[in-house]
């Protein structure tokens, strides 16, 4: 049953131009199913936690639908849907203690003292909570806070659970840490999950679904594996991760998909595009950092060790893939410019001559060495990791 | 498709009817504010314009051209305007001193310069009549001069000074410890001298603090009646004091409403600029962590100058006060002041009606007030309605209103059907509630500002409606700042005297109004003992309150709302 939104718009008042409005919400449908866990992913201000306010109903839509388990709840208030919000303060009563907290909706139902003092040990103890039950709110760490209001949320088993960029306020480990406990606690429940977040690393990992938002607007909706690999669009592709975009025409159309002669006029194969397009026509390709290949090409100073050349051997050896573009031209050729070395990765600037330095990634500094700055290097990819958005889009 | 405005406007109207509790309670408020705050206002008006021959200016031209009248309102702009801009650079240095130095005795004369704050306005007035007038100990008992001049605008300034610096001092003191010493830091860390981080930091960041503090010192001054009615006289008249002697003096109505009107202008103007223009202009301080500071920004020669000024204040404030002690006790002050008990023997025999009345009426007044002060500031920080700008302005305007005009306006609106309350009870609650609400309003909506709106949506989204989210979370977070809203209220209601004098009658009086006779008809020993009694029992309550908000409040104290 889940959730479904039918064409919600929401217009404000204009707190900056009294009389005038501004549109926070444009014609957003989605479908959300019974258990899925979908994320509103956005800059700020793209309309994603009005959408969470509407569902919730702590905003009426302008226009538009709201249904939560196959029922309209348009001019339902809060206290009448079958929502729970973790809110991003957390919005913890500070004169309650813990325990009292999470069993507050309970109390509100009016059932019997003994049920609500059992269900409430039940969930603190799935919620490791169990030795706080007594503590005062600000006696509380930003991470036993957060568990504190998801306990209090999941305690009145609601359809739907809605959440307001819960980790924003944790430190880094902590976010990463919390992001699996709640996608554990989401899969063990089976609740219906809405989840707002500006953070990408956050929605990739939570997510079985992410709904991309800017400026009120819908830009995609897929998995994250979608989203990342194929976007639907230049803000999309822009917005999550980081990205080369490598402007051509296309050549041929073919079952599985397209050539692409480049602009600096090198051809090549690109699996995937967003739409159908036909010959002549103008295409932006989108390749990820980490789908470039680098090989060396030598460099321009001396006196560098080998252990920080790349065997291309041993890439050759590996990735056959690679034997083709390799025997005819290369798409791109090359110096390094800047490299962070990050541990895991190494990522580069290239200048190849374009406006804009080609961004690459490379895995495995230890066992396969790295550039250094100055260094020549070729760039190529493979088909499959390249993927064609019509001009203008 | 985008709404219009009217459309919004409907969409509030219906959303209020579709919520009967809200609906109800806007409504009783907006009307009760409408008749017990702008009705009787409203009357002053009509009254002031109301001629033999109908409709006309004929009385505002007589209050112009008579000299004595006319020369009243300059007194009291010029007595305002000065007490404004002396109390505040008092005031201003005090809290400097207080806040940004490491002076000893901090503590001691935080706690000296509040005394004037909690007790009745009209006791400056009194001791230095003590102290200088025609029996003065320092001026006949001490150096034995005949009849110094102390009356008129010499004493009056002095009073006023006394009396109202502190307000300046507790505004300022809040302005300056909102600015971060960190800002200082910086300014010194990019090599500004001493001076210059005063003169280029803090001074500009407390401008609108000090202009705030300005006007609240302008509106107070002018609406004060003891102080003036003590010791103004006849060569300086006092445009409250005049209004006062038109009506029970000589009984001419529309004179006295003529000139509440002419004070109630000025006031509502600094009321209007306060709150719609220099509020606007406070400059709210970004902070990271919160930072203590050294002490390190104030040279050593400007703080012990800094130290000297506030001993000296500090010194005066102790004169004024421990006069009014040891007159309590003198038997006759400045000729015998042997010790005696007679006065206070006065107090509790004939005397003591007033003083259980005083209490009654505070004791009643001060929570309902409290109570629906803090309705009002749920109603205008939480909820949207029509008419809520209005309920807000109105609410607040008794701050502004001086008890002068609303005293003429409140027997002028109940003397006549259909609400005949003069004499009664009822007329002194109706007054005491409605003028200190904005005290609770205040305290209301710092409060509620502090909470997060997610603490009352989250009681909502886990199911529970308007009421249970009123009365099971926001109240009780609401309730220390209840209290020491209380507190305040409960100051101001002891201390009433400049509406109260015309409300009060032979069934209901009032501690303030007995001293004031007893002050005109000489008798200071009994006027000190009353004070004496009035500044006791508010203390007690001050005690009081503070203690149950401790016992109740005091393990979550200051942290209840960090969160």
């Amino acid at each position: 049953m889940g959730v479904k939104l039918v064409n919600i718009t929401k217009v404000f008042p204009d707190p900056h131009h009294p009389g005038k409005e501004v549109v926070a919400v444009r014609n957003v449908s989605i479908d959300v199913k019974e258990g899925e866990f979908v994320t509103f992913l956005g800059p700020s201000g793209c309309g994603k936690t009005t959408t969470l306010r509407i569902i919730s109903g702590f905003e009426y839509p302008t226009e538009g639908e709201v249904w939560i388990s196959g029922k309209l709840v348009n001019n339902d208030p809060p206290n009448k849907r079958d929502t729970s919000m973790v809110f991003q303060s957390y919005a913890i009563f500070p004169h309650l203690s813990v325990s009292q907290n999470i069993g507050f909706g309970l109390e509100l139902k009016g059932l019997p003292k003994e049920t609500i003092r059992t269900e409430t040990e039940r969930i603190m103890a799935v919620m490791n909570l169990t030795n706080l039950a007594n503590r005062r709110p600000d006696q509380l760490s930003g991470g036993q806070q957060q568990r504190v209001a998801l306990a209090r949320a999941i305690i009145n088993k609601p359809s739907v659970l809605l959440f307001d960029e819960p980790l924003s306020n944790l430190d880094a480990k902590l976010r990463e840490q919390m992001r699996l406990e709640i996608r554990r606690i989401q899969k063990t429940f089976g609740i219906t999950s809405i989840y707002v977040t500006h953070d990408q690393g956050e929605a990739m990992t939570v997510s079985d679904r992410i709904v991309v938002m800017n400026e009120g607007n819908i830009m995609q909706i897929g998995t994250p594996f979608e989203i990342y690999s194929r976007p639907a669009n230049r803000f999309v592709a822009d917005f999550i991760g980081r990205v080369n975009f490598f402007e051509g025409t296309v050549t041929r159309v073919k079952e599985q998909g397209i050539s692409v002669r480049f602009n600096h006029g090198v051809e090549r194969e690109v699996a995937s595009c967003v739409q159908t397009v036909r010959p002549d026509e103008q295409v932006l390709v989108v390749v990820r950092p980490e789908s470039l290949k680098l090989f060396s090409k030598g460099s321009a100073h001396k006196g560098t060790g080998s252990n920080s050349r790349p065997v291309s051997e041993r890439i050759l050896q590996r990735n056959p893939v690679q034997t083709n573009a390799l025997c005819g031209q290369s798409f791109l050729e090359g110096r390094i410019d800047k490299v962070v070395y990050l541990g895991s990765v190494c990522e580069y600037e290239i200048d190849t001559g374009g406006e804009k330095p080609v961004l690459a990634v490379t895995h495995n500094p230890i066992e396969e060495g790295f550039f250094q700055p100055g260094d020549l290097v070729s760039i190529d990819f493979a088909s499959i990791s390249a993927h064609a958005l019509p001009q203008g889009n | 498709m985008v709404p219009s405005r009217s459309s919004r406007w409907a969409r509030e109207i219906r959303f209020l009817l579709g919520d009967p509790l809200l609906f109800i309670v806007v409504f009783l408020v907006l009307s009760s504010l409408v008749v017990f705050i702008l009705y009787p206002l409203a009357r002053v008006v009509a009254t002031s314009f109301e001629t033999p021959k109908g409709f006309g200016l004929s009385i505002f031209l007589e209050v112009l051209n008579s000299k004595y009248l006319l020369q009243g309102f300059w007194n009291s702009i010029m007595m305002s305007t000065l007490t404004a801009i002396g109390g505040s650079l008092i005031g201003y240095l005090f809290a400097y001193t207080i806040s940004r130095t490491d002076i000893p005795f901090k503590k001691l004369f935080h706690i000296i310069a509040i005394i004037p704050v909690v007790s009745p306005p009209f006791i400056g007035a009194m001791s230095i009549i003590m102290l200088f007038g025609n029996n003065g100990l320092i001026t006949y008992s001490l150096l034995g001069i005949n009849n110094y001049p102390i009356y008129g605008f010499r004493g009056l300034l002095f009073a006023q000074l006394i009396t109202f610096f502190p307000i300046a001092y507790i505004t300022l003191r809040g302005v300056l410890e909102s600015i971060s010493p960190t800002l200082e830091d910086a300014a010194m860390d990019l090599g500004g001298s001493r001076w210059q981080v005063f003169r280029k930091v803090t001074l500009p960041l407390s401008i609108p603090g000090i202009a705030s503090a300005m006007l609240v010192l302008f509106i107070e001054t002018m609406a004060d009646f003891g102080n003036p009615l003590i010791l103004a006289g006849s060569q300086f008249p006092i445009l409250s004091v005049q209004a006062y002697l038109q009506i029970t003096g000589m009984f001419d109505l529309p004179t006295g409403s003529a000139l509440a009107l002419l004070l109630l202008v000025p006031s509502v103007t600094a009321y209007i600029l306060q709150k719609y223009w220099v509020s606007r202009k406070q400059y709210i301080t970004i902070t990271g962590k919160p930072t203590t500071s050294v002490i390190k920004s104030v040279h050593p020669v400007a703080k012990w100058g800094l130290f000297g000024l506030c001993l000296f204040m500090v010194m005066l404030i102790l004169l004024v006060y421990l006069t009014i002690l040891w007159g309590a006790f003198a038997n006759v002050w400045g000729t015998d002041n042997t010790l005696t008990l007679k006065h206070f023997q006065y107090v509790f025999g004939v005397g003591f009606r007033a003083v259980l009345d005083t209490l009654t009426i505070s004791g009643i007044s001060t929570p309902l007030s409290g109570i629906l002060g803090m309705v009002i500031a749920f109603l205008v920080v939480r909820k949207q309605f029509p008419g809520k700008h209005f309920m807000e302005f109105t609410s607040m305007l008794s701050f502004a209103v001086p008890g002068t005009v609303i005293g003429i306006g409140y027997i002028l609106a109940f003397n006549s059907p259909p609400l005949v309350l003069t004499g009664t009870l009822a007329i002194l609650l109706l007054n005491f509630i409605y003028r200190y609400i904005p005290v609770g309003i205040q305290s209301g909506i710092a409060i509620l500002r502090q909470i997060d709106p997610a603490i009352e949506e989250a009681a909502v989204d886990l199911g529970a409606d308007a009421k249970k989210t009123f009365f099971r979370v926001t109240l009780p977070l609401m309730v220390p700042a209840f209290f020491s809203g209380l507190i305040f209220a409960f100051v101001r209601a002891m201390t009433a005297i400049s509406a109260a004098i015309f409300l009060v009658s032979s069934r209901w009086n009032l501690m303030t109004v007995q001293i004031m006779s007893q002050v005109e008809s000489g008798r200071l020993g009994a006027a000190s003992a009353f004070s004496v009694i009035l500044v006791g029992l508010i203390l007690l309550a001050i005690f009081v309150i503070r203690a149950i908000l401790l016992y109740r409040y005091g393990r979550l104290g200051g942290k209840l709302l960090n969160i």
